[in-house]
Formats: C-alpha cells, sequence, structure tokens
C-alpha cells in the first residue's frame, strides 16, 4: 500500500514538472507572438530596414540570415558527415582519437560570442575576409560543427553492429557497408541532426555581430552576379541577420517604431525556428517510413 | 559413399588468442563439399569463434591473431593475398539474430547482386524469386516485396536473411545458432530448408540443439575449452562417441 502511495506521488511530482516546463515554453511562445504578430505583414517582411524613420522591415536581414545558414551548412554538412564517419567507422581507440572527441566537445561547449570574436580575428581580420557572408558562415561552422559532428557520429553509432557484420558477411567492403547500410539506416537521425542544427545556426546572434557584420546595406534584387557589390549572392558583403537586427534595435535602435519593429523580427525569428524544429520531425520520420517501407 | 565427397575446406592447426588468451588450441578438421556439419559444444567451447575463422570474420575484432592454415579450394584464406570481400562472397554467414536490413524484402535479398553492379532487372527479379524459393519462404512474401523486411517475423527475417546469402550464390555457407532465437516451428522449417539446400551448398552449422545437430548433419564435431574432441559421423557421435567427454555432453551430463 506504502510503494503504491509513493508511486502515485511521484508520478504527480513528475506531472507537476513537465507541466510547468510546458507552461513556460507556452508563455514565452505566446508572449512573444502576441507582441510581434500585429506587426508581420508582407510589406515588413520584404522592405529594407530603416534606420530613423518608422515603417521600416526585414526583407533584406531574412534574406541575409537564409542565405547565411545555406552558406555555412553548404560548408559544415559535409565536414561533419565525413568527420562523423571517421570518429565512428574508423577511428581507433587511442589516445589521438580521444583527444579529437575531447576537443569537438570543447569547441562545443565554447560561448558563441567567444567563436564570434575568434572569427573576428581569425576570418574577418587576418584572412582579410572584413565584415561579410562568408566570415559569419565560417565563424558560425566553427560553432556549428561540433555539434553536427557529434550528431553524425551518434546517429552511425546507434546502428547496430549486426548491420556492420551482415554487410561485411555479404562481401561488402567496409565503405560499401557505410555507404550503403549504415549511413542510410542512419540518415533519418542525421538529416533531423542537421535541421536542428540549422535552425540554431538561424538564432544565433552573438558569433555573427563581428562576423557578418551589423549593417544591411540595400540589395539589388534584380542583380544575381555573386561577384557585384550588392547583388544578394555577393559573398563578402557586410550582412546583418535576422538576430542581429533584433539584438541591435534593442541595443542602439533609434527609430520611433523601435519596439514593434523587434517584436515583430522576434515573431518571424521564433516562426522560423518552430518551422525548422517541426520539419526536423517530420523529415526525419518521412525518410525513415519511405525507406524501411514500413507504414 | 560419403567418403567420395571432396573436401572443400580443410583446416590445419588453427590457433586463435584474444590477446593472449588463446580461444582456439590448434584445431585441425576439413569439411565435405555438399553435407552438413555441425559444430557443437557448450558456450564459449570456441565452435563460434571457430566458424567465424572460416570467412576471417574474426578479423574485424581487434587484438585478435591467428595462426595455422585454412584451404579453401587449395587456396590458403590467411595468406596474405586474399581478398577477404570476395572470400565472404564465397563462404557466406548467417547469424544468430536475424539482421535483415530494414529496407524492403526485395531490396535485402538483392543488396549484394545490386552492390556487385547487376542492374538489369530481369535478373534481380529472378534473383529474388529463386532465392527465396530456396529460403522456402517465397510463397509467404511473394505479394509483398516491396514490404519492410522487419515487419515479417523473427523466423521470416531468418529465412530473408538466408535468402539473401544464397543469392550471392556462395560455395559455403556458415550458420551460427541461426534458429536459437526462434520457436520450435520456425526452427523446423528452417531446417528442412537446410536439408533441401545442401544439394547445392556446403553447409556448417554451429548449434546449442543436440537434437537439431543429429537430425539434419551429416558429420558432428564436438568442441571443447577451444579443443576439438571428437569429430566423426554423427551417428558415430551420437551412438558411439569415442571420447568420454563426448559421451558426458551428448547425454546431458554437462555443458
Amino acid at each position: 500500500m506504502d510503494s503504491k502511495k509513493w508511486d502515485k506521488i511521484a508520478t504527480g511530482v513528475l506531472y507537476f514538472i513537465a507541466g510547468v516546463m510546458i507552461l513556460i515554453l507556452a508563455f514565452l511562445l505566446i508572449f512573444i507572438l502576441w507582441n510581434g504578430l500585429p506587426h508581420v505583414s508582407w510589406h515588413f517582411l520584404t522592405s529594407p530596414a530603416k534606420s530613423f524613420q518608422s515603417g521600416g522591415g526585414i526583407g533584406i536581414q531574412l534574406f541575409n540570415s537564409f542565405y547565411l545558414l545555406i552558406l555555412s551548412m553548404l560548408i559544415s554538412i559535409p565536414i561533419s558527415i565525413g568527420a562523423g564517419i571517421y570518429l565512428s567507422e574508423y577511428a581507433k581507440k587511442n589516445w589521438l582519437t580521444n583527444l579529437v572527441r575531447t576537443s569537438i566537445d570543447i569547441l562545443s561547449s565554447l560561448p558563441s560570442i567567444v567563436v564570434g570574436l575568434f572569427g573576428f580575428l581569425v576570418f574577418s581580420i587576418s584572412a582579410g575576409l572584413g565584415f561579410s557572408i562568408l566570415s559569419g558562415a565560417l565563424a558560425l561552422t566553427v560553432f556549428n560543427l561540433p555539434l553536427l559532428t557529434r550528431n553524425v557520429e551518434e546517429s552511425l553509432r546507434s546502428i547496430s553492429g549486426s548491420q556492420r557484420e551482415a554487410g561485411l558477411a555479404l562481401g561488402l567492403s567496409k565503405w560499401e557497408t557505410v555507404l550503403k547500410i549504415i549511413i542510410p539506416e542512419a540518415l533519418p537521425g542525421i538529416i533531423t541532426g542537421m535541421i536542428l542544427g540549422a535552425g540554431r545556426v538561424f538564432g544565433e546572434a552573438a558569433a555573427l555581430i563581428y562576423t557578418a557584420g551589423q549593417s544591411a546595406p540595400p540589395l539589388d534584387f534584380t542583380n544575381w552576379n555573386p561577384f557585384y557589390i550588392a547583388s544578394p549572392l555577393n559573398p563578402l558583403r557586410p550582412a546583418e541577420t535576422l538576430a542581429v537586427h533584433i539584438w541591435k534595435i534593442n541595443s542602439e535602435g533609434i527609430m520611433p517604431d523601435a519596439s514593434q519593429v523587434s517584436a515583430g523580427a522576434s515573431a518571424v525569428l521564433i516562426i522560423a525556428v518552430l518551422i525548422f524544429n517541426f520539419g526536423a520531425r517530420y523529415v526525419g520520420n518521412h525518410i525513415y517510413r519511405k525507406m524501411t517501407g514500413t507504414k | 559413399m560419403a567418403d567420395e565427397r571432396k573436401e572443400i575446406i580443410s583446416a590445419t592447426d588453427v590457433h586463435l588468442f584474444y590477446g593472449r588468451n588463446e580461444a582456439l588450441k590448434g584445431i585441425t578438421m576439413d569439411f565435405r563439399e555438399n553435407e552438413i556439419t555441425a559444430l557443437i559444444g557448450p558456450s564459449g567451447c570456441g565452435k563460434s569463434t571457430f566458424l567465424r575463422t572460416l570467412n576471417r570474420m574474426n578479423d574485424l575484432i581487434p587484438s585478435v591473431t591467428i595462426t595455422g592454415t585454412v584451404m579453401l579450394h587449395d587456396k590458403n584464406i590467411y595468406a596474405p593475398s586474399t581478398d577477404t570481400v570476395a572470400l565472404r562472397k564465397e563462404v557466406g554467414m548467417v547469424f544468430q539474430q536475424p539482421n535483415p536490413f530494414p529496407f524492403s524484402i526485395y531490396d535485402n535479398v538483392i543488396y549484394g547482386l545490386r552492390l556487385a553492379g547487376v542492374r538489369d532487372r530481369r535478373i534481380l527479379d529472378e534473383a529474388v524469386e529463386t532465392s527465396l524459393r530456396q529460403a522456402a519462404i517465397w510463397d509467404t512474401v511473394k505479394d509483398k516485396l516491396s514490404e519492410s523486411a522487419l515487419s515479417l517475423s523473427g523466423g521470416q527475417q531468418q529465412r530473408v536473411c538466408i535468402a539473401r546469402v544464397l543469392a550471392v550464390k556462395p560455395d559455403v555457407i556458415l550458420l551460427d545458432e541461426p534458429t536459437s532465437a526462434l520457436d520450435p516451428i520456425s526452427s523446423g522449417q528452417i531446417e528442412n530448408m537446410l536439408l533441401e539446400l545442401k544439394d547445392e551448398y556446403t553447409i556448417i552449422l554451429v548449434t546449442h540443439n543436440m537434437q537439431q545437430a543429429s537430425r539434419i548433419s551429416d558429420r558432428t564435431a564436438f568442441f571443447l575449452q577451444g579443443d576439438l574432441i571428437e569429430y566423426a559421423d554423427t551417428r558415430t557421435i551420437f551412438l558411439n562417441p569415442k571420447e568420454k567427454e563426448t559421451e558426458d555432453y551428448i547425454s546431458g551430463r554437462f555443458g
């Protein structure tokens, strides 16, 4: 009787804790969306920001965020997949691979402002890239790569060893086994991790302040030549992103409608991150079902 | 009659060490073509380890050292020039736990072929049907080849795994306790299938199930603590064993 009572109490406490967490999240979401959504319109999403007058939008910042995201994922996805495969399938257990793993763990716990300052020194100053999308993308790669690599490694490692044996016993080489059996099986996990990583990158501000810069010069959306200075695709132009924009108008914005712009931008950012999170689940499950033929 | 059969594999003085621990203490035995050979013995006696030396699966474990020779078709598979990938196409293996890939039944069966470069849909279709028929599961799955192999029962999964091995057309099939995770009915079906298969393949079977060894094998080898104690016709081993340890084991006095 006593153990039954305690079971009930423990269950109640756990429900309470979970409920508190959900309430906090729900409160944040509702608060941000309630304040921000009324300010979001097509005009707001597409027009450039204004420094001194009201009525500015976040069009360029939104484009910058996506472009930066794509560039940084283009750099970090291949590297993280390669590194993850190495760590999970090929690395022997010795001091060197332990060192690599420890370094990755330390790298992943670096505060993002430190990564930003490192990126500023290395990419913007030493490499001469200045405040540019490319500097920002490289800094985000430093920020995101450790987590992506660990995700790839963990996804591959979660595939049972019997699958590797099955592949090898069928006369596949080790590389064929990894490429044609282990990676396809781990793909849903890998893709989920990548999309969550994308969400993290999308909302990152501190690492970008000193690398991608805090200014969003006007873009000429009719000229897509990446070498033209006002071209949206030019990777060497400074590019304030949405998250940086929110930080900036809250710290030094002097436009009359700064608080509305900030609230609207926050709502857009939150919605984008939510889309990434739900998308990750949906895409991961979808690929898993498609590959395994289960319904 | 049985003695006229050709030897396909002969192992000579095979020692295997895990680090310093000697798990196989000089095994010398040969396997004849188109026979089922059963390896029996208590857990940890080295029978599975020995089975895995025959397609060099032990190479995958670091710290393992192997000495001695294993001749397959008169070639030493432990010679430095051996291509283990090619070897494992000749010597297929089925494991204790059914381990189908989480893909469709069709894809499971043709995985080896497709990776070997076969693209012709007709050849693949034919291989799927032949292999699944040989594995005695064609009638059960022919209408759901595109469904996941994981949706099948354990016994059916194991037969798909066997079909997957057959599709590569090996000469020898190694089975490591293939029925120990299955119910008696599925086990019986797999035993019957193995009896059918031995006309075309050489089968080497590790089993904990003494009845299974006596029902389907032609010859039986008894392992104990890394040694091959006795190896003879299955009838002789079960009815008239020479060694005391063998008799004790098969009569259930230990193990």
